[in-house]
Order: structure tokens, then C-alpha cells, then sequence
């Protein structure tokens, strides 16, 4: 029989106003097995810890209840507290009479009475507790990076200059992501590349970082400090290690009328190509697609141009496999498709364009040279309108339902730039609300409006319509109350932005949680953000949720700060509340191993004893890896036999909580 | 079913001779001659019968056998196979340890059906045409064999088998379909909650818990039941009354939920005539209308939508509008 030890906080007045502590600390008094119940002000302050640890000792407890608040709140520190008396941690069990008693209830009588079956039901609990031990498991001191966009680059550099080992992966030829595209930016109007690329060249140059470009993790296995991923290389028809970036193919290629992405296909590339200049890896590579060697296995030029001998048209794509004890999650974000925005026109006329658009266009590494052109007829607009919100905040199913976050300042940010070089251009900006909240953010938008004189219109665009080589716009300004008609040269529109399409089956290789957004889910949205739910998986830029770039960049150091935490440990303690097979009555019919969400189940075939003259048998049977095991209980109502069981909270335990709630 | 009977024991012998077997399960002779029960033959296949009263489904038998040195032979009828599939996609059964024969079934009969037609001292049972010719110590008597089905075997799941080395099958297949198998379940659906609470109180009160239907059926294979487990805790949680008797059968239907064959093994074995192969079906319809038509068994290593997960499940009670009930 246990010896247990109840102990009723007040939690000031959040609990103490609505519940009458003693009358719960009386009624627990008299449970089968307890020897000793009080009451406290605050359970969880050194005064009140103290009390629980002599108890301990004076009553020579085996188990103790704390009637307080939720166990995600303070059962840790509780089960600091029986440890140091001398108690195995999970002799504990904590009773939440705050979140799911005083918080929810105004009637005295009936929340003392439900707190009384709260802690009756944790003492039941209690009473079938055995000690247990978190198993360990190593460490592999290596991270992956998905994604080589500035947050993947920022996150990979600060978990190497920690000393580990870092391997990026990224499914384009060079690294670098959307900022390489991005030609200034806000509230200091600094150049995007003269900041990015140093820290590109960072990457590559530094001796604990591997690059692996135009590269994809195909398959992840495993669990935290011991994941193992395939990562496939795809053929980039160029060696790698022989090319020197020198361009002489590109320029010789005669494929050359294919769409250039980085610049959004606004001009065109050759069918061996470098991405941009400063590209990292500055190497080429072979768009099988374009090149006509690929295609029809004459032409060759470029093998017979380089000097270096790089290009190889039989290279097959690789797969590597390495361990990695961290994955970060930077996959980053594209504008969404503007298909369905076709009363924006932009299907229909070259001269409406997103915003991601409008940066190559300004941008002296883009297809204008840097002069803001119409892409229609390469003439100089005069009257440029800006939408807002284009699939952002949208309550319907074309768009999203959240806001973007970096549009009002992108917009603000090309509106002043366009001001600025060209004084002569009116600018319009159809806005919904304006949003700045960042530092420096409202002086930068106040001053497009004050000093560069931007006019921004409160209200939405209904059509845009071109007509005649212009474009018509028609929205409403809700301020003036009136309808504004504007004969524009070119529309901008602010595209909404939403997670790479490669989320979703990322989160899923990784067994990582993801929103309704495909957004990928924290472990705790205040006090866990750059965690992932799964263990050992850590988020980084805007694949958790829409962020500008300094955000970006904190949320990726933020995130090599939690992965050094974990590659610094030598060892993982693990979880001891996890799913345990009893093999006298494991079946082996794989059931569990179908419903286990994080593939912690294998089956293996073991020698039993049996009665009988036989002796033994070969029963297959299943196997849990504790280290993988998250104790979701999944298994445990699946079996049918009863075999799966999670230790902390067995079946046998959770009959004694109901058939004391029932009592 | 005479010509087929022969032609299984003419290929039995052959597969023994070969040594590709070393023993078969398959029927013979039980307490009377209209009770067929399941054997295991050596080669000389002593007392091995194959007629109408051959009802019974022999794959769970496979779990065991597997387990013994040689290949057992093994005769299953269409609705049979489905069962061996379950069972093999449960890791239950060694697929090498067996050889499996697809034979011919053309219903399967009913006694207390025979006997209501005032039959009785039955000695053996012969087929002719569409009529059951059965021979008893009052003389021959006739019946037409439409008439005196199992109940299982008016909703067949067809004349197909869904697994078997070879075949032995008779020239012209016989369907005896001729209801929906869902029709008692509309009825029981259709019943307010205490109509339906009290259909089956008093159904179930005739229960004596012999556990025949547990023992029979082929999803209720596990090493330990948890009714024979009593530190789970399962078999006495309410034992205080006979309620505890009703709420076995419940459980077992949730344990076989998303892996039952719908066999039918355990209406026709059960002594108290409970129509219990009416709770699986209820958890089959279900299943049916939350996540598209399954049906177990009909593919070895398939996924019952009860362990599987798609993104757009219905969520019972949760969403109505993806075909989940309030």
C-alpha cells in the first residue's frame, strides 16, 4: 500500500475564491492511502516546496497528488521537488483544480465538490504509480538545414560558428532563396545583395558547412539526435568540382528562349545557365528540358567550349545518406498564383505585375538594367497603382485568411524608391488598413506619404481593364465615399504569400505538425516558437508564418540557439512515459505499427517458452524504440489484446480515474 | 457436391502423395450427421467429409497449424478465403505453411431450418438439382435447398475466391443471394434508442456466455483475450449484473470493428440463436458510409480505414459536412 501524500494549493485567490481548499484537503484525507493531506498558499514558491519535501520525509511518502493548477504549467517543478526528497519524479501526479475547476466555475459548492473528485481521481492514479527512468540515447553532433534561402543561410551559420557540423540542403542551383531577388530593402533601403551575398559566400567559405545545391531530403528516419536522411543530388550535368563559374558556355548556348526564373521569367536564359552572378555555388547547370543535347543528342557545344572539362551529359542524380542529430525547417514562401485574381487582369496584360516582379524590374541585375520599364512596350510608366491585400485577409477560398505581414512595407518601401528616381510617376496605393508595427516601420510609410507624397486610398480595387495600351482602374476611396477611376501605365499587385509547396510532404517526412495554411506549427506559440512539436525539429524564416527579413533572420538564430543546445548534449534524456509491449500477449498483427504516428513500432520475431512438449515457439512480436516514442497512446487503444500499454498513464490507471470519478 | 467432394479427395491424396502436404484441415463427422465439424486428416484422410452441413470456416484453424512442422492443406469456400486473407494481413499465418484449395460452395445448410420443416433423424445429406435430399432414419425426405439456407449464405459475398493455390469448382456456379445484407441493420437503425436497447437486452439476455462466438471467429485470434485476462481489468468492470454479458459482446464487436469478414460464424455457432452477426454489421455500414465500401479480406496487407488516416476522414459527431453524423 502506498503512502500519499496530498497537497491542496490556493493559488492565492485564483483557486482559494472559488474553492474551499480545506474542504478538499478533509475530503482527501480520508482516500484509501492517503496519510497525509494540507493546504497551502502557494504551492509552488520555495515555502511551499519545502512543505511538500519534509511531508516527505516526516510521513515517509510513496506518492504524492498536488491539487493546483494544469500540469503543463508546474509538474515539472514538481517533480523537481519529490526528487529532492528523495522520491522517483513520477511518484507525482498533479490534480488541475485552477484551468479545469476554479477558473471555470462561479458556484462555490459545486467547484469544492468537483475538485474533491479531481484529486480522489488523482489519488487513484497515484495509487498504481511505479517509478520510472528516462531511458538516454546519443547525440549526433551534425545539423541539416532544409532550405538555403537567408534563414536557412543565418541558422547554418550560427550553429557552425558553434562549432558543429552543418549541411544545407537546397533544391535550387545556388542558395541565397527570395532575397536574391529582392532588390532593396525596408526601413533602410540598403541593397538586398550587398548585404546577402556576403553572408552566401560566408556559407560556402566556412569550414564546418556543406552545401548541397540543385539538392532534395527525400527521406527522413529516425528520431532527435539520431535522424538519418537521404538527401538526392540531382544531376546537374555540370562536375561540380571542375566547373569555375567562368559563364563561357552560357554565352555560347544556342537554347536561348527559356524562361530565366530568376527574374520571374521577364527575359529569357540559356539552356546551361547561372542562376545570377554572385550564385553559390557559382557553377552551371543543364536544364534537360531546353538543352538540345539533352533533347536531341545533337549539339555539344558546351562540352566542346569548356575549358575546365566540367560537363558531363550522363550524370545521374545522386542520393547520399547522413546522420544528423537536429533538422531546422527552412523551406520559406512564394507568392501565391494570381490565377484566380483575374479581375486584376494580370493573365491579361503584361503591364500588371506582383510586387516580386516589380523588384527585377528595378533591380540593375534584372531584365530593365535597373530602369523601371512596362514590360509591354519597354516605355517609361507614368501613373503606377499599387493593390494591396491581393489574396491576404481574404475571407474566401481563392485567397488566405491571414495577413501576409510584409506587403504594406514592400509597397510603401516601392512606392518611395519610384517617387524618388522618377519624380515625374503618380503613385497610387489601394490599401485595406496600413500596417507598421516594427521598428522604424511608421517613420518609413509616413514619409512615402509625407515627404515623397504617395497617394494612398483607403479602399479595394473592383477591376482593372486594359484598354487601349493603359489599364483602367476602378476601385472605391471609402474615406472620400466616392468611386475612383485611374487610366494607369502599370498595376502592382501585393501578391499574398504562402509556404512552399514542399511543406506539406517535408512535415510529413518529418512527422512535424503543419496548419491549415501548411504553415508548420510551433511547439508553443509564446514560449516555444522556433520548436517544432517533434523532438529535435526546429523551425526557421517563414515557413512557421509570414515574417519580414529582420524577423527572419532573429527567428534563425533563435533556432541555431536551440539546435546548439541540443548538439552540446552528450546524451538525450528521453521521455519514460512511452508505449511498452507486454510480448506473453503482443499478437505481431502490426495494427499499432499502422496507427503509430512517428514509426517508433518494428516487429521482430522472439523464441517463447510454451507448455507442451514443443517447448519453445517463434512468435512475431512488437518492439517499441522508447528514444521514438512520443506516449500519444495511439498503440494502446488500437491493440486489441491489451499488450500496448503506456507506462504513466496504463490502462489500469486511466479504469482507476474513471471508476473513481464514477464512485 | 458429391462430384466435388471426390474430386477434393482425389487431389488431397495427390498433394499428400507428392509430399507437397503433410496433413489437412478440413470436415468431419461430429456428435450428429448433420454436424460437421473442422479436423485435421493425415493422409489417409479418415472420416473426411465435404457436404451442405459444412459450414464451418476453417482458416482461424491455420494459426496453430502454421506453427507446426509441414505444410498443412487447407479448404476454404468463397466467404472462407476472406477470412485467411485477414488473417495473413494480420501476420497470423504463415502463407508458406500452407497450401490452400478454393472449393466450391453452393450455400450452406441450416438445420434448425430443416427441422422446422419437420425433418428430423438425419443420417446423411445429398444434393440433387436445387433440392437437399436427406436421408433419415424416417426414410428420404426432400427439401427444396433455397428454402433452408444459413441466413449468411442469402447474402453471399459471392462465389469467388479471394486467395488459394488452386481451385476445385463446380461447372455451373450457384448464387443464392436474394436479400441485402444491411436490411436488418436498416430495421435496428431505423428503431428509437430504447426499442433498440431493449431489442437487445433481451437478445442479448439469453447469452450464457459459452464463448462459442468468440472461439469461432477469425478476428478474435488474439494470444490472450482480454477477457481471460484479469489484470487488465476488462472482464469484471461490470460484473455486478448480467449487463456485464452485454457489454462482452459489445466489446468484441469493437475489437473486431474494421478487420471482421462479416463470416457470419458467429450467429450460426451460437447455441441461444443472438443474431450477434448483427453488431458487426452495424459496425460495417458504418464504416461503409463514414469512409467508402471496405470490405476485409478481400486483399492481403490492405489498410481497414480504422488504422489508416486520410487527410479527409470523416470525423464521426465532429463534421457533418464530410459525412460525419451528429
Amino acid at each position: 500500500m502506498q503512502r500519499i501524500g496530498v497537497f491542496v494549493c490556493w493559488c492565492g485567490t485564483n483557486i482559494a475564491a472559488t474553492v474551499d481548499v480545506k474542504a478538499v484537503a478533509e475530503a482527501a484525507r480520508k482516500e484509501p492511502g492517503v496519510v497525509f493531506a494540507t493546504d497551502y498558499q502557494y504551492m509552488c514558491s520555495e515555502a511551499g516546496q519545502k512543505l511538500i519535501r519534509d511531508a516527505i520525509a516526516e510521513h515517509k511518502l510513496t506518492g504524492v497528488v498536488i491539487c493546483s493548477c494544469s500540469p503543463r504549467m508546474h509538474e515539472a517543478t514538481f517533480r523537481k521537488t519529490v526528487e529532492a526528497a528523495g522520491l522517483n519524479p513520477y511518484m507525482l501526479e498533479v490534480a488541475n483544480i485552477r484551468e479545469q475547476c476554479s477558473w471555470i466555475h462561479k458556484d462555490r459548492t459545486e467547484a469544492t465538490e468537483k475538485a474533491v473528485v479531481l484529486a480522489r481521481t488523482a489519488i487513484a492514479k497515484v495509487s498504481l504509480n511505479v517509478p520510472l527512468t528516462a531511458g538516454e540515447s546519443p547525440v549526433t553532433k551534425r545539423a541539416l538545414v532544409i532550405g538555403g534561402g537567408i534563414a536557412g543561410i543565418q541558422s547554418a551559420l550560427d550553429i557552425a560558428d558553434a562549432g558543429y557540423e552543418v549541411d544545407i540542403v537546397e533544391k535550387q542551383p545556388t542558395i541565397g532563396g527570395k532575397m536574391t531577388q529582392i532588390d532593396k530593402t525596408f526601413p533602410t533601403l540598403d541593397c538586398a545583395a550587398c548585404i546577402l551575398t556576403p553572408k552566401m559566400v560566408d556559407a560556402a567559405q566556412h569550414e564546418k558547412i556543406t552545401i548541397y545545391s540543385y539538392s532534395e531530403v527525400t527521406e527522413v528516419t529516425g528520431f532527435v539526435g539520431a535522424f538519418k536522411a537521404r538527401i538526392k543530388r540531382k544531376a546537374r550535368f555540370v562536375d561540380e568540382t571542375k566547373c569555375t563559374g567562368c559563364g563561357e558556355c552560357t554565352s555560347k548556348c544556342p537554347s536561348k528562349k527559356n524562361k530565366n526564373e530568376f527574374n520571374l521569367g521577364l527575359d529569357n536564359r540559356t539552356a546551361i545557365y547561372i542562376p545570377f552572378a554572385q550564385a553559390v555555388p557559382k557553377v552551371a547547370v543543364i536544364d534537360a528540358e531546353s538543352c538540345i543535347k539533352k533533347k536531341t543528342g545533337k549539339c555539344g557545344l558546351c562540352q566542346k567550349i569548356c575549358g575546365a572539362g566540367a560537363i558531363d551529359y550522363e550524370q545521374k542524380d545522386e542520393y547520399i545518406e547522413r546522420e544528423y542529430g537536429a533538422i531546422v525547417v527552412a523551406t520559406g514562401y512564394n507568392p501565391i498564383d494570381l490565377a484566380k485574381y483575374d479581375e486584376y487582369a494580370y493573365s491579361q496584360s503584361p503591364d500588371v505585375v506582383t510586387s516580386l516582379e516589380l523588384e527585377r524590374l528595378m533591380n540593375a541585375a534584372g531584365p530593365t538594367k535597373g530602369t523601371l520599364l512596362r514590360p509591354s512596350d519597354g516605355t517609361h510608366p507614368h501613373t503606377i497603382v499599387f493593390i494591396q491585400c491581393v489574396g491576404s485577409r481574404c475571407d474566401d477560398a481563392r485567397g488566405k485568411p491571414y495577413c501576409s505581414k510584409i506587403c504594406c512595407m514592400y509597397t510603401a518601401k516601392h512606392a518611395m524608391l519610384i517617387r524618388e528616381k522618377y519624380p515625374d510617376t503618380e503613385v497610387h496605393v489601394f490599401y485595406i488598413d496600413v500596417r507598421t508595427p516594427g521598428k522604424n516601420f511608421d517613420e518609413f510609410y509616413r514619409r512615402a506619404v509625407e515627404q515623397y507624397g504617395v497617394d494612398y486610398i483607403k479602399g479595394m480595387v473592383g477591376k482593372v481593364v486594359p484598354h487601349d495600351g493603359k489599364l483602367l482602374v476602378q476601385g472605391s476611396d471609402l474615406i472620400a465615399n466616392e468611386q475612383v477611376r485611374i487610366e494607369a501605365d502599370m498595376v502592382v499587385l501585393a501578391a499574398a504569400i504562402e509556404p512552399d509547396k514542399s511543406a506539406r510532404s517535408i512535415a510529413t517526412m518529418l512527422t512535424a505538425s503543419i496548419d491549415t495554411n501548411d504553415f508548420f506549427t510551433e511547439a508553443h506559440p509564446k514560449l516555444r516558437p522556433v520548436e517544432s512539436p517533434t523532438a529535435g525539429v526546429f523551425l526557421s524564416g517563414v515557413c512557421q508564418g509570414p515574417k519580414d527579413i529582420p524577423e527572419t533572420v532573429a527567428q534563425a538564430s533563435a533556432c541555431a540557439a536551440k539546435v546548439i543546445g541540443l548538439l552540446a548534449k552528450d546524451k538525450l534524456k528521453g521521455n519514460p512515459c512511452v508505449a511498452h509491449v507486454n510480448e506473453e500477449m503482443c499478437n505481431g498483427c502490426s495494427t499499432c505499427e499502422k496507427v503509430c504516428p512517428y514509426g517508433a513500432i518494428t516487429y521482430q520475431d522472439k523464441e517463447f517458452r510454451v507448455p507442451g512438449p514443443k517447448r519453445t515457439e517463434i512468435r512475431r512480436v512488437a518492439s517499441v524504440n522508447e528514444a521514438v516514442c512520443q506516449g500519444c497512446g495511439a498503440c494502446t487503444v488500437a491493440c486489441m489484446s491489451g499488450a500496448m500499454d503506456i507506462k504513466g498513464f496504463a490502462n489500469k490507471q486511466i479504469f482507476a480515474e474513471v471508476d473513481a470519478i464514477c464512485r | 457436391m458429391q462430384e466435388i467432394f471426390g474430386r477434393i479427395k482425389k487431389r488431397a491424396a495427390e498433394l499428400f502423395a507428392d509430399g507437397t502436404v503433410t496433413r489437412m484441415v478440413g470436415w468431419q463427422k461430429g456428435e450428429s450427421d448433420y454436424d460437421k465439424t473442422p479436423a485435421v486428416f493425415g493422409p489417409d484422410m479418415k472420416g473426411f467429409v465435404y457436404d451442405g452441413f459444412c459450414g464451418a470456416n476453417l482458416s482461424k484453424y491455420l494459426i496453430n497449424l502454421s506453427k507446426v512442422e509441414g505444410r498443412t492443406l487447407v479448404l476454404l469456400k468463397p466467404c472462407d478465403s476472406y477470412s485467411f486473407n485477414q488473417l495473413l494481413t494480420e501476420h497470423r499465418i504463415d502463407r508458406d505453411k500452407v497450401y490452400a484449395i478454393g472449393i466450391d460452395c453452393n450455400g450452406k445448410l441450416d438445420i434448425n431450418k430443416i427441422r422446422a420443416l419437420g425433418v428430423k433423424g438425419i443420417r446423411s445429406v445429398a444434393e440433387e438439382g436445387d433440392e437437399v435430399v436427406l436421408d433419415t432414419v424416417y426414410g428420404s425426405k426432400r427439401v427444396k435447398r433455397s428454402e433452408v439456407l444459413l441466413d449468411r449464405c442469402y447474402c453471399c459475398k459471392g462465389k469467388d475466391h479471394v486467395a488459394g493455390d488452386e481451385f476445385i469448382l463446380a461447372e455451373k456456379r450457384v448464387d443464392t443471394t436474394t436479400t441485402d445484407r444491411f436490411e436488418l441493420v436498416k430495421k435496428l437503425e431505423a428503431m428509437t434508442p430504447d426499442e433498440r436497447y431493449e431489442f437487445w437486452r433481451g437478445e442479448l439476455s439469453r447469452c450464457i456466455r459459452c464463448n462459442a462466438c468468440r472461439n469461432v471467429c477469425p478476428a478474435c485470434s488474439c494470444v490472450k483475450c482480454v477477457f481471460d485476462n484479469p489484470a487488465l481489468g476488462t472482464d469484471s468492470k461490470a460484473n455486478s449484473d448480467t449487463f456485464e454479458e452485454n457489454m462482452f459482446h459489445i466489446i468484441r464487436a469493437f475489437h473486431v470493428a474494421g478487420r471482421c469478414t462479416d463470416c457470419g460464424e458467429c450467429s450460426r455457432v451460437c447455441p441461444q440463436h443472438i443474431p450477434l452477426h448483427l453488431l458487426n454489421r452495424k459496425f460495417i455500414r458504418d464504416i461503409d458510409e463514414l469512409y467508402g465500401e471496405y470490405q476485409a479480406g478481400a486483399e492481403v496487407g490492405q489498410r481497414g480505414p480504422l488504422t489508416d488516416f486520410a487527410k479527409n476522414d470523416a470525423e464521426p459527431g465532429a463534421t457533418p459536412d464530410k459525412g460525419g453524423k451528429k
